[in-house]
């Protein structure tokens, strides 16, 4: 079975699985990795979204073999130890949650969004496809222009 | 941490309650039976403090039940059924000062372990990030007291929660007393410490062991008064969210238990297929393949990850027997429901009448975490781990399963990624038994979305037919005759309801016809009126979705309602106004229209639609503003909720319920649901099956809760009615269209 090696919240990894092994199973089962949710395991639900070379993946959907020698960061990668991250800050300020199983991909969406726009219109937000079964979506929307305002 | 438990291992002092071994307990039937049963249990295991409490050690208990002319209410039942179990909570008070409430419920989002760490600090002045809130495991001696559903959690605990608290506090401010040789009637009590006058001050981990010695506390175990109360009512974030968005919060399938291998179940194309023949030949030869067995659902694929386990599925050959509703689609059964719906009796005669009638299509639970449960069968013993808002009788079905006794089988429960009572049915654990008993080793097994969705359970789709009889402005009769799918109450709730039978204001027949009586009760003053339900038998597997019953009827109700004020010349909210029977409900319905702005002037194509709903002693409006200028893509931009829940414990949190019933409310109306089409469920995934997404969610949200009036009333799923019905009189009004089959877009 081949190795692969990437950079995983910031240590690097080797690990042994099939080239086509979903990154969200490599992470969720070979490394026990469980921040990343599975919710389809397609692409739509958004639940495992983490980050590739800081920009938005679905890891369910992106063999381990593209991550090579790249850096792979999930939820728990993103606080600098105890100091959260200002989105997670937010997320914490506006109560966000409900059940938390979409939250670490809601997070992880809304990270790569204002680093692509720092400051996201309405339109910008409507444009996240996360589901977020419980609804918390205003909050969301809320705890994003918060984090815009902290993070300016 | 120990795990205090009700059986007979811990020492137990004081005058004794035990826990029925193995027999039901009589119901008390009247609050003077009740008032006999005076009691407390304390339960102490040295070193540290636990109680566990009965209403109040001095409470009147009958000021906590609900006195029997007005149970009418189901959560008035089950609050009855549990009653005579619900004190025997474990609150622990540990020597590293943690304050322990063993939970006898599931955190499912609903923010219920926050609410509940708030009374305890209340009542015990500590600090609220020393509590801690566990859910309890499957405990058999609770009986009828470890359901979560009904919007029951905070009305039954309420009291027994403050109480035990109240009762744990006493204790530690008797140790503190006698530590320091002064009166307990001058020590306070503040952020998990007891202070004397002098200054002198102990913590409750410090005191923990001498207060385990307490027999009879020296100052009142009575819980505090609510004008008392300091966090109670207090805006407050939940207690767990830095787990949630650190990743660190654990639901069942990132569980570590050693060796539960993943797992997951090839399943047939329709519901309830059957497996006629298969072949695992070449799924056992793939990588990390570690077992492939028939189960009564399928064919189980054990693997090393999920991957495999995933790919390994796609390659077992199976030839399928079609299931039982394979020459079924939509159209059949809408037809069967029409053909069973119960005639009027009424004729419209002498009076103008107005007619309708309403689908609404099988709708998803489509919890965001799927169902995953895991298991660890052994030969004489078994351990699960699941999301379970049943466990009792999950554990009762599981042990049936595998043919152990039910004390063998240990049911851990552990937080839901959502449930909307989904996890009333322990369907995955059960499954999840079966196959760590077959194949002889822990599995964790996994639903996938496909899975979730075509062979979950569905709301069940219904047909009504409303009709409402008028004469010189007035209604004279207003009659609903409702026929759905059967609903599968089958997760203990009909057992409690039957153990409150005996004081039930009606007959003990079909537990739903019982469930349907105690939730549907019209809040207008509209004439005569009558509801019947009747059900249609289907062999499709169904749950309560939240808010039941009244997610269908009070939705067609409500629209059913402003139908009737347009024929009728008058204003939705002036209609309603005139007509709600209670002065709360009014002021409800006020603030919602008068903080949304009802009647504001809305371009073409944009409209405000309003709609009330009380249930569960609480009352809710919802007004909500819709832009339809493109009628295929509705838009609600705006919603505003004002509910009354009695006292609220944690306005945050219920804030957070009422807008997630509003996403539920716009999800439901507009977009999402499912088809039958010969015997198989046509979504998938979210990708067809339409949840609302971002795009579809309001720009403003607001909520305001009205100034305690009573002791908390439920509020889980009172939004949805009153949201979804505001939905479609808003999309009715823009686009000058009388919706009548939901949702909409289908
Ligand atoms: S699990 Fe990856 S998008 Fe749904
Ligand atoms: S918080 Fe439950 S799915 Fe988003």
């Amino acid at each position: 079975m081949p190795t692969h090696q990437f950079v995983l919240n910031g240590k690097p990894v080797t690990v042994e699985a099939p080239a086509d092994m979903p990154l969200l199973w490599v992470l969720r089962d070979k490394l026990g990795v469980t921040g990343p949710k599975y919710g389809c395991g397609v692409g739509v639900c958004r639940a495992c979204t983490s980050h590739l070379d800081g920009e938005e993946i679905q890891p369910c959907v992106v063999p381990v073999g593209d991550c090579a020698n790249r850096q792979v960061t999930t939820i728990e990668g993103l606080a600098d130890g105890d100091v959260l991250h200002p989105v997670q800050q937010a997320w914490l300020d506006c109560d966000v949650a409900q059940c938390g199983f979409c939250q670490p991909g809601q997070i992880m969406t809304a990270v790569a969004l204002l680093r692509r726009t720092a400051c996201p219109t309405d339109a910008d937000i409507d444009r996240i496809e996360n589901v977020c079964r419980c609804g918390t979506y205003f909050r969301i929307r809320q705890a994003i222009k918060q984090a815009a305002d902290a993070l300016d | 941490m120990r795990m205090l438990t009700c059986g007979p291992a811990p020492p137990m002092l004081g005058p004794l309650f035990a826990p029925w071994p193995g027999k039901a307990p009589e119901i008390s039937s009247t609050p003077q039976a009740l008032g006999r049963r005076r009691f407390l249990t304390y339960l102490v295991a040295a070193p540290a403090l636990a109680v566990g409490a009965q209403l109040a050690l001095d409470a009147e208990p009958a000021q906590a039940l609900p006195g029997l002319p007005s149970l009418a209410d189901l959560g008035d039942a089950l609050i009855l059924a549990g009653l005579p179990t619900a004190h025997l909570l474990v609150l622990e008070v540990t020597e590293a000062g943690r304050v322990v409430l063993q939970l006898p419920r599931v955190e499912v989002g609903q923010g219920l372990t926050t609410a509940m760490a708030m009374l305890v600090a209340d009542e015990l002045d500590a600090v609220l990030t020393d509590v801690d809130v566990p859910l309890s495991p499957a405990r058999p001696e609770l009986l009828f007291a470890q359901l979560t559903g009904a919007s029951n959690s905070v009305r039954s605990l309420y009291d027994p929660v403050r109480a035990a608290a109240a009762a744990a506090r006493a204790r530690l401010v008797t140790a503190a007393a006698r530590r320091w040789d002064l009166s307990a009637t001058g020590l306070r009590t503040q952020d998990s410490r007891v202070i004397a006058p002098d200054g002198r001050s102990a913590s409750y981990g410090e005191l923990a062991v001498a207060a385990a010695a307490v027999l009879v506390p020296a100052v009142s175990t009575l819980p505090r008064p609510a004008t008392q109360q300091r966090l109670v009512g207090q805006p407050t974030g939940r207690i767990d969210a830095r787990d949630i968005v650190t990743g660190k919060a654990k639901y069942a399938g990132d569980l570590d238990v050693p060796g539960a291998v993943p797992t997951v179940v090839l399943r047939p194309p329709t519901v309830k297929g059957t497996v006629r023949s298969w072949d695992g030949a070449a799924a056992r030869a793939m990588p990390g393949v570690l077992d492939v067995l028939a189960v009564p659902t399928g064919i189980a694929v054990l693997a090393e990850t999920f991957d495999q386990a995933l790919k390994a599925k796609a390659a077992v050959q199976v030839s399928w027997n079609p299931g039982p509703l394979a020459a079924l689609s939509d159209t059949d059964v809408r037809a069967k429901l029409r053909a069973a719906t119960a005639p009027f009796v009424v004729p419209p005669l002498l009076s103008l009448s107005l007619d309708a009638e309403f689908d609404f299509a099988f709708v998803s639970h489509a919890p965001m975490e799927v169902l995953t449960a895991v298991a660890d069968v052994r030969p004489d013993r078994a351990e699960l781990w699941f999301a379970a808002q049943a466990p009792i009788a999950a554990q009762q079905a599981i042990a049936a399963v595998l043919g152990l006794p039910v004390g063998a089988v240990k049911v851990n429960v552990v937080r839901a990624g959502g449930s909307f009572g989904r996890r009333l049915f322990a369907d995955a654990a059960v499954e999840a038994a079966r196959i760590s008993q077959a194949a002889g080793r822990p599995v964790k097994l996994m639903w996938t979305r496909n899975d979730d969705i075509r062979h979950g359970r569905v709301r069940p789709a219904s047909h009504h037919r409303v009709r409402a009889t008028h004469l010189l402005g007035q209604v004279l009769t207003y009659e609903h005759r409702v026929c759905t799918v059967r609903t599968d109450f089958g997760h203990g709730l009909g057992e409690a309801l039957t153990a409150a039978g005996a004081s039930l204001p009606v007959g003990a027949d079909a537990f739903s016809q019982v469930f349907f009586d105690l939730t549907q009760e019209l809040p207008y003053e509209l004439g005569v009126t009558t509801q019947l339900l009747t059900e249609v038998p289907l062999d499709i597997p169904t749950g309560s979705w939240r808010s039941v019953y009244s997610g269908l009827v009070r939705v067609a109700d409500e629209v059913m309602v402003d139908e009737l004020a347009r024929t009728l010349g008058r204003d939705p909210v002036a209609f309603r106004r005139a007509r709600l029977r209670d002065a709360g409900a009014r002021a409800v319905l006020d603030k919602a229209a008068q903080a949304g702005s009802w009647g504001r002037p809305m371009p073409a194509g944009h409209a405000q639609g309003i709609a009330f709903h009380s249930e569960h002693r609480s009352s809710v409006a919802c007004l909500v503003e819709i832009d339809a200028t493109d009628p295929a893509e509705p838009r609600v931009t705006k919603a505003v909720v004002a509910a009354d829940v009695g006292r609220v414990i944690n306005p945050r949190g219920l804030e957070a319920q009422l807008l997630g019933a509003v996403t539920d409310g716009i999800s439901v109306t507009l977009r999402a649901g499912l088809h039958l089409d010969r015997g198989a469920i046509r979504e998938g995934s979210y990708a067809d099956f339409h949840y609302a997404r971002q795009r579809h969610s309001p720009l403003a949200f607001e909520a305001h809760l009205m100034p305690p009036s009573g002791p908390p009333g439920g509020a889980g799923e009172l939004g949805v009615p009153a949201a979804a019905a505001a939905v479609a009189n808003a999309y009715a009004r823009a686009t000058g269209t009388s919706p009548r089959s939901f949702p909409i877009k289908h």
